[in-house]
């Protein structure tokens, strides 16, 4: 990437107080994002993706949210820490430089209000005119995210829209006022699967279309192989590997993405094979013991000469060329490994 | 939406008919006589059943309703020769205690009622529904454990408690309601300050337990609401704080909230009989309690009994009107 990343977060850490102790959500997570570039974070629910992004985006509860290290938007004015910033000046970049999507498009829409009301809303934060010049711009977002008859639908409620509908409204949304960066929080979970193709090619065509740094949050390593140019992999709340697409699918370098790829059932292996699954629970986030978080799920902790798993924290570290992983394993070890259970 | 209206008009008149029969069939098989109860000192077998016949209660209780509801609509004759009283329609009956068309006794008491009612019901509604905002706003800080008292109290202080309390230690004390005239009634269009100082106390013991009930029910709606995805759409959006509290949470707590005002507010128009009888209240809850408990006044009885269903009635049938109008999932599926 020579242009320098619209979204550089460092060493950010995100804990919520419970009576039961502090659960540290996110842990020392670094990445960066540059206009045109897709970045996949993948991982298993409770892992922080989503708590991670959200803290990008200033939407956690400060009074009950520990939220420390920083997150740059390098916008044209210059870079501000979204961390650090005010929340009134965070709240202006939200919508403006920075937009979201979220899970579930069925319960992410007002009910009680027309679709064309919630998103000239959203445009008249940012734009001066008129309502008849919002909806104007409301129903060419409409007609822009494949919304047939948007000049009619615009007056409709969300209730009247199917799943895959909605989520298309919901992009309209973030992307009226044209934003640098889009934080898609697993975009096509709650749709079906042949709904989710579209949704997902109708994010890519707007991230061309707008040029923007796009963070896809999602489990589905389909989609990942598919839209993704660097591949973030979480556990336990923290970056276990990071790297290349590419990389991360063929040369996979920690455990659990290893892991992750295997339980993929293959097209052909269905008849002779048992789905694979990677055994046991994550660990709770309430004080995670010294050592790596993975190890009591992992089937290589052997191989690592002495206790070192138990006893040390493996650091990110890179591997090779832009290929970052969490793990004490060995490199010849790891050939052997990816080999055994990967089989590729 | 025309015929979503007709269906609910007509349904709402079939409760309110049969409301009224199932009232009339139960004042038919009390084991009560009326006849007996207004033949006087000078009691015998002759005259109660010359009583009967006056009091029309001689027929089968099919052909009474039937006059019941003729009278409803073209008014009705009471008694025979020279002690024959006229009671125009809507005539709902003759109390024979008060010697008074029952029509002339309810349009007396329901303004009186109908004051209570207004004027509790906006305290209320303003206290209770601030009340709980605030609350949910500052969840866990002192304003929020401040209101969690006060709904404690208002909840499960009855009102004949609260109000004997007000009018002893704060209206008469401090001379703040005059005690030959309390409860006198005075329409507000000719005296709107003496009505107020007639009503504020009242208002203030009813609307205590109403605004107790409503500060909870807002507190966890719009604690409930905020938790939405829509909310966080909203604030995702670059929304501030006000508007996202002022047109999306509270669009969404508040309508429930029509619906339980309207019944409420209904069923306080048939009557608060304790808050009528500490204050001394001329309305409908005492019309229905002296009926009841001293007069054996059927006709009055039966004439409050079914004014204050066709207010529930009503009410219900406005209140999901209303509500159409607020909630457009409701607008589409009707």
């Amino acid at each position: 990437m020579t242009q320098k990343p619209f979204l550089e977060v460092k060493n950010l850490n995100v804990a919520f107080p419970t009576e039961d102790g502090l659960v540290q959500a996110s842990n020392d997570i670094s990445f960066t994002v540059a206009r045109g570039e897709t970045l996949a974070v993948v991982g298993e629910s409770g892992s922080g993706k989503s708590v991670t992004s959200l803290a990008v985006m200033g939407l956690h509860d400060r009074k009950r949210t520990q939220i420390t290290g920083q997150a740059f938007l390098n916008l044209e004015s210059g870079p501000v820490d979204v961390i650090s910033a005010d929340d009134e000046v965070v709240r202006k970049l939200r919508g403006k430089a920075m937009s979201m999507i979220f899970q579930d498009p069925m319960s992410a829409l007002h009910p009680y209000y027309s679709i064309g009301n919630q998103l000239i809303e959203a445009w008249s934060l940012y734009n001066e005119g008129d309502k008849a010049a919002g909806k104007k711009r409301a129903i060419e977002m409409l007609d822009l995210v494949g919304i047939p008859d948007a000049a009619k639908r615009v007056d409709e409620f969300p209730h009247q829209f199917s799943g895959g509908m909605r989520q298309r409204v919901m992009i309209a949304m973030a992307l009226i006022n044209n934003p640098s960066l889009l934080i898609a929080d697993e975009p096509t979970t709650a749709l079906d699967v042949t709904v989710q193709s579209q949704i997902l090619q109708l994010i890519r065509d707007m991230q061309k279309e707008f040029n923007m740094a796009l963070i896809l949050i999602t489990h589905d390593l389909g989609v990942v192989a598919e839209v993704a140019d660097r591949v973030n992999v979480m556990y336990a709340g923290k970056i276990v590997e990071s790297g290349g697409a590419e990389d991360i699918y063929y040369r996979p370098d920690h455990p659990y993405a290893i892991g992750l790829l295997n339980s993929i059932p293959k097209i052909g292996e269905l008849d002779s094979k048992r789905l694979v699954a990677i055994p046991g629970q994550p660990p709770s986030l309430i004080n995670l013991p010294q050592g790596c978080s993975f190890r009591a799920r992992c089937a290589f902790s052997d191989r690592v000469p002495g206790n070192l798993c138990a006893t040390t924290t493996p650091t990110l570290d890179e591997k090779s060329t832009d290929h970052f992983s969490r793990c004490h394993l060995p490199e010849a070890e790891l050939v052997k490994a990816r080999k055994e259970i990967g089989g590729k | 939406m025309l015929k979503y209206l007709a269906r609910r008009l007509s349904a709402t008149l079939l409760v309110i008919t049969l409301v009224s029969m199932s009232v009339f069939g139960i004042f038919a098989v009390l084991p009560m006589d009326p006849a007996a109860l207004t033949c006087g000192k000078a009691c015998s077998a002759p005259v109660i059943e010359a009583n009967r016949h006056r009091l029309g209660l001689d027929v089968p209780v099919t052909v009474q309703y039937g006059r019941f509801v003729k009278g409803l609509f073209v008014g009705r004759d009471f008694g025979e020769g020279a002690a024959k009283f006229h009671c125009p329609a809507p005539a709902f009956g003759y109390s024979y205690n008060r010697h008074e068309c029952v029509t002339t006794l309810v349009a007396e008491a329901f303004p009186v009622t109908l004051s209570l009612a207004v004027g509790a019901f906006v305290l209320w509604l303003s206290v209770g529904v601030s009340l709980g905002i605030l609350a949910a706003r500052k969840r866990n800080e002192w304003q929020d454990r401040a209101a969690t008292a006060f709904v404690l109290v208002g909840t499960s202080l009855p009102t004949f408690i609260s109000g004997l309390l007000i009018l002893l230690f704060v209206a008469l004390k401090f001379n703040l309601i005059n005690p030959i005239e309390m409860g006198r009634w005075v329409s507000p269009l000719e005296d709107p300050v003496a009505w107020f100082r007639t009503f504020i106390f009242p208002w203030i013991v009813l609307a205590l337990l109403y605004a107790a009930t409503y500060t909870r029910f807002t507190r966890s709606n719009v604690i409930e609401t905020s938790s939405e995805d829509y909310i966080r759409t909203a604030r995702a959006k670059g929304l501030n704080e006000r508007d996202i509290l002022r047109k999306h949470t509270l669009r969404a707590a508040l309508a429930p909230i029509v619906t339980l005002a309207g019944l409420d507010f209904a069923g306080l128009l048939g009557g608060a009989i304790i808050t009528e009888g500490i204050f001394n209240l001329p309305g409908l809850g005492r019309l229905s309690i002296r009926a009841v408990l001293r007069d054996y006044d059927l006709p009055t009885i039966l004439a409050t009994t079914i004014l204050a269903a066709v207010f529930v009635v009503v009410a219900n049938l406005l209140v999901d009107i209303l509500y159409a109008y607020i909630d457009p999932r409701v607008r589409v599926a009707s």
